[in-house]
C-alpha cells in the first residue's frame, strides 16, 4: 500500500498512512500527479529527529482524496519539482522552514524569509541579459492601496519576457502560532489567515475541527455557512469586476461597482455584525442566527445589489473598447494551467472546471448543488467573465438557502479532537480551492497545521499570464487574479 | 454613451451624508464597547478569561479594556452572565494619544484636532500614502473603500497618493512585520517633514491578533511616531473616516 484514501469524514488515524521510504514517496506523489491527480497540499513536519513529508492528493475526476507520507528524512532527498512544477513552492517552503534539501531544485530561494539575516528583496533575482533588456522592479510599497510584494520584469521594450515575483513581506508566523493549538487565538488567527476570505478560512478550519473531533454542525448551521460563503464570494468578485473597469479607465463601472462591494459588505455584517464575516463560522456551526424576518429581510436586499451589479457591467461586456482591452490579454492555456496546478476562477476560465464544491463536495454541497461557471480562453475576458457568472448564481442560491432555512440549532458542542491523527478539509473560496490540513500529537493538539491559501498555487499563473504581454497591462492581469499576499505570506 | 448615461441615472446619488447624524448601521455591528462594571455581580472574570489578546484586564481599578488590543470579537460579550460588557454599533474610536484608547468606565477620549499650525498646513488638503505593512489585508479593504462614492474622502481634500514625495503623512496599516520594517522606515524618511502618521486597524497600534509574535514589531508606534490612532479589526469605515477629519478639526461635533 502507498496511498491512503481519505474517508468523506475527512479524517484518518495518522497510522493509517504509512511512511513510506523517501524514493518511493516520491514516485508515489509523481505517478499520482501523472495520471491527473493534482498536489493539494506538501508540507514538511518535525517527525522525530527528521523532517516527514506528507502529501495530500486529489482527483477532480473521481472525486478522491487521498495522502501519503515520507519517513523521516535527515538531510536531501531528490526534489520533485523538475518533473511535477506543482510542486516547486512547496519544496522551497519545506527547504526553507526545515534542514532538508531538495536536491535539483531548479529554483530554491527563501519563500518568506525566515529567521535572522534573511530579508526579502536580497537574494538574486533571475536576470535576461542583452544590449536591449532592461529591468523594472516595483514593491513591495506599491502605488495604491495593496499588501506588499514585489515584482521583477525583465523587458524587451514594452515586452515582459520575465516577470518575477518575490513575497515574504507579509509573513506574520500564523502558521507557526497554530501549531500548538487550538487555544483562544487560533480562531482570531484562521479568520485573518487572508482578510478578505474570512469566511473561507474559517469554515475550513472547523471542518479540520469536527473531523478530528468527529462531530458535525446542523443543517441550519450548513445553510448560513453557505449563504455567507457565497456572500463573501459575490463581493470580492463584484469588487474585483470594478478594479478591472478602472485599470483599463473605464471609470462608469469601476465607481458603480466599488459602491456595491460594500453594500455586499453590508449584508455580511447584518449577518454577524462584521463586514468580513469575522466571528460568524465557529466549530460546531455558527455564532449567529438569523430570524425568520431577518433572513426574509435580507432576499431582496441581496437581489436588488444583484440587479444593480448586472446594470454596472453590463457596461463592461458592451462596450467595445474595454473588450478590446479584456480579450486575449494576459491567457493563460490549460497545459499551463494543470502543470502548475492553478485553482479557482483561473482554471475555470480556461476550460478545467476545477471547483471544490463540485470536485469534492460535502455537507450542503451535495444537498444544494450550484452549477460551475466556465469559459475558455483563459485571458482576462475570461477570468472577468467567470467571476461574473460566480456572482449572479451565487446570488441565486444563497436567496434559495434564505427563504428555505432548515429549523433547528446553529451549533453542537465540539468534543476534544482525535490524537495521532491526520485531517483534511477543502472549501472552495472565492479564490478558490482552501486546503487544511492538521496532524494531531498524542495529546489532540496541533503538532502541524497547514494552510493553502488558493493564492499559493496561482501566483505563479500570474507569473505565466505575463510572458509576452506588455508590461503596462500587468495592473489588469494583476487584478483578475487578485491573489493574496498575506494569504501566501502566513 | 447613452447606455452608461441611463446606467448613471439608475445608480443614482450614494454618498453619505457625513459629518453629521450616523446613517442606519447593521444593528449587529460591534463598534464601541460599553464597560458597566456596575452590573458585574459574578466577579468571575470570565470576559478576561475569554479574550483572546489581553485587550481586557481587571484590577484594583475595575475592568480595562484596551481598544487598541481589542479584535472587536465579542467573545468578552459572549462570556459575561451579567452584561457588563456590550458592544454598540458606533463605529467612531480614533484617539490622538495611545492612552485614550484604554476604557475604564470613562469612555473612549476621541481625537482632538490637530494644532492651528498643523491645520493651517494639512487642513484643507492632506495627502496620505498607505503603507500595507503586513496583517491580513482586512484594513486595506476598509480603507480602500474610503475612495468609494459612498464615503467619498476626497471631499474633505484628503488624497491617498502613489509616492509617499508627494505626501504629507503616512497611513500605515499591519503591524509592521520585521519583513516590512526597512520598507515601513524608507517610506517614511522618504516623507518630507512635517509629516504625520496614522496607525488603523488593531495590527498598526498593537499587533492585533498577531502581538507577541516573534515575526512582526506589535505595532507602528515602534518603529515611527504616530498621530492618530483608528482601532478596529477591521475599522469600519465611518470610523476612519470619523477619525481624519477630526484630525484636521472638520469632524462633526456629535
Ligand atoms: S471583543 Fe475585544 S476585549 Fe472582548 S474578547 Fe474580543 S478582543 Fe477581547
Ligand atoms: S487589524 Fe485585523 S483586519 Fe486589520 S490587518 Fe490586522 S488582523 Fe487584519
Amino acid at each position: 500500500m502507498s496511498v491512503t484514501a481519505i474517508p468523506p469524514s475527512g479524517t484518518l488515524p495518522l497510522a493509517d498512512v504509512p511512511p513510506l521510504p523517501v524514493d518511493r514517496f516520491r514516485r508515489v506523489v509523481l505517478d499520482a500527479v501523472g495520471s491527473g491527480q493534482r498536489i493539494l497540499s506538501l508540507p514538511g513536519f518535525p517527525d522525530g529527529d527528521g523532517t516527514g513529508l506528507l502529501a495530500i492528493l486529489g482527483s477532480d475526476r473521481d472525486h478522491r482524496l487521498s495522502a501519503a507520507r515520507s519517513e523521516p528524512i535527515r538531510g536531501g532527498y531528490r526534489a520533485l519539482t523538475p518533473e511535477c512544477p506543482q510542486a516547486h513552492l512547496f519544496e522551497r517552503e519545506i527547504a526553507e522552514r526545515f534542514a532538508v534539501v531538495p536536491e535539483g531544485h531548479p529554483w530554491l530561494k527563501p519563500v518568506r524569509f525566515l529567521g535572522a539575516g534573511a530579508a526579502p528583496g536580497t537574494p538574486d533575482f533571475f536576470r535576461v541579459d542583452g544590449d536591449e533588456v532592461h529591468e523594472v522592479a516595483v514593491g513591495p510599497v506599491h502605488a495604491g492601496i495593496i499588501e506588499p510584494g514585489h515584482f521583477r520584469f525583465q523587458c524587451h521594450g514594452e515586452r515582459v519576457l520575465f516577470l518575477e515575483i518575490a513575497l515574504g513581506y507579509q509573513h506574520r508566523g500564523v502558521e507557526r502560532a497554530l501549531a500548538g493549538g487550538p487555544d483562544a487565538r487560533t480562531i482570531h488567527l484562521i479568520e485573518t489567515l487572508a482578510g478578505d476570505t474570512s469566511i473561507g478560512h474559517a469554515w475550513a478550519y472547523s471542518l479540520v475541527v469536527e473531523a478530528l473531533s468527529g462531530s458535525s454542525p446542523p443543517p441550519r448551521a450548513e445553510a448560513l455557512r453557505g449563504v455567507a460563503l457565497e456572500l463573501e464570494r459575490a463581493t470580492n468578485h463584484v469588487g474585483d469586476l470594478g478594479a478591472l473597469a478602472g485599470d483599463v479607465g473605464y471609470l462608469p463601472a469601476a465607481a458603480f461597482c466599488g459602491r456595491l462591494r460594500g453594500d455586499f459588505l453590508n449584508l455580511t455584517a447584518e449577518l454577524c455584525g462584521s463586514r468580513l464575516g469575522r466571528g460568524l463560522v465557529r466549530p460546531g456551526g455558527v455564532a449567529f442566527d438569523l430570524g425568520a424576518e431577518q433572513a426574509a429581510a435580507l432576499i431582496p436586499l441581496a437581489l436588488t445589489a444583484l440587479d444593480e451589479a448586472a446594470d454596472a457591467t453590463s457596461l463592461l461586456w458592451g462596450t467595445a473598447t474595454v473588450r478590446a482591452r479584456f480579450e486575449e490579454t494576459g491567457a493563460v492555456g490549460p497545459g499551463t494551467c494543470e502543470a502548475l496546478g492553478l485553482v479557482g476562477p483561473a482554471a475555470r476560465a480556461c476550460g478545467i472546471g476545477r471547483d471544490a464544491r463540485t470536485s469534492f463536495p460535502s455537507g450542503i454541497w451535495r444537498e444544494h448543488p450550484i452549477e460551475i461557471a466556465a469559459a475558455a480562453s483563459g485571458d482576462v475576458r475570461a477570468r472577468a467573465w467567470v467571476r461574473w457568472l460566480e456572482v449572479q448564481r451565487s446570488i441565486a442560491w444563497l436567496c434559495a438557502r434564505l427563504a428555505a432555512l432548515p429549523p433547528g440549532p446553529i451549533r453542537t458542542a465540539a468534543a476534544g479532537l482525535a490524537p495521532g491523527s491526520l485531517a483534511v478539509s477543502l472549501v472552495e473560496g472565492w479564490r478558490g480551492e482552501i486546503c487544511h490540513t492538521a496532524l494531531t500529537d498524542d495529546t489532540g493538539r496541533f503538532r502541524l497545521y497547514k494552510v493553502v491559501d488558493p493564492s499559493f498555487h496561482n501566483w505563479s499563473g500570474l507569473a505565466a499570464a505575463m510572458r509576452d504581454q506588455p508590461i503596462s497591462d500587468f495592473p489588469l492581469c494583476n487584478k483578475s487574479f487578485n491573489l493574496s499576499c498575506c494569504g501566501h505570506d502566513l | 454613451m447613452l447606455k452608461s448615461w441611463l446606467v448613471r441615472a439608475r445608480q443614482g446619488h450614494r454618498t453619505v451624508p457625513y459629518p453629521g447624524p450616523l446613517p442606519a448601521l447593521p444593528e449587529r455591528l460591534r463598534g464601541l464597547p460599553v464597560l458597566q462594571p456596575e452590573k458585574c455581580r459574578s466577579g468571575c472574570a470570565e470576559c478576561v478569561a475569554a479574550c483572546p489578546t489581553g485587550a481586557l484586564s481587571s484590577g484594583p481599578e475595575g475592568l480595562r479594556l484596551d481598544l487598541g488590543r481589542c479584535l472587536f470579537c465579542g467573545e468578552c460579550e459572549a462570556a459575561c452572565p451579567d452584561g457588563a460588557v456590550r458592544f454598540t454599533n458606533d463605529p467612531r474610536m480614533a484617539a490622538r494619544r495611545r492612552d485614550d484608547l484604554v476604557l475604564g468606565g470613562d469612555g473612549p477620549r476621541l481625537a482632538a484636532a490637530l494644532g492651528d499650525e498643523s491645520r493651517r498646513l494639512f487642513g484643507r488638503s492632506l495627502r496620505l500614502r498607505v503603507v500595507s505593512a503586513g496583517g491580513c489585508n482586512g484594513c486595506e479593504v476598509e480603507v480602500n473603500v474610503l475612495n468609494t462614492i459612498v464615503f467619498d474622502l476626497g471631499r474633505f481634500g484628503i488624497q491617498f497618493v502613489a509616492s509617499p514625495r508627494h505626501a504629507d503623512g503616512l497611513l500605515i496599516t499591519g503591524p509592521v512585520t520585521r519583513n516590512m520594517e526597512h520598507a515601513l522606515r524608507k517610506t517614511w524618511e522618504a516623507v518630507p517633514g512635517p509629516r504625520l502618521v496614522i496607525a488603523v486597524g488593531a495590527c498598526a497600534i498593537s499587533g492585533g491578533p498577531y502581538a507577541g509574535h516573534p515575526e512582526q514589531l506589535d505595532g507602528a508606534a515602534g518603529v515611527v511616531p504616530v498621530d492618530l490612532f483608528v482601532p478596529g479589526c477591521p475599522p469600519h469605515p465611518l470610523g476612519i473616516l470619523d477619525g481624519l477629519p477630526r484630525l484636521l478639526g472638520r469632524a462633526s461635533s456629535t
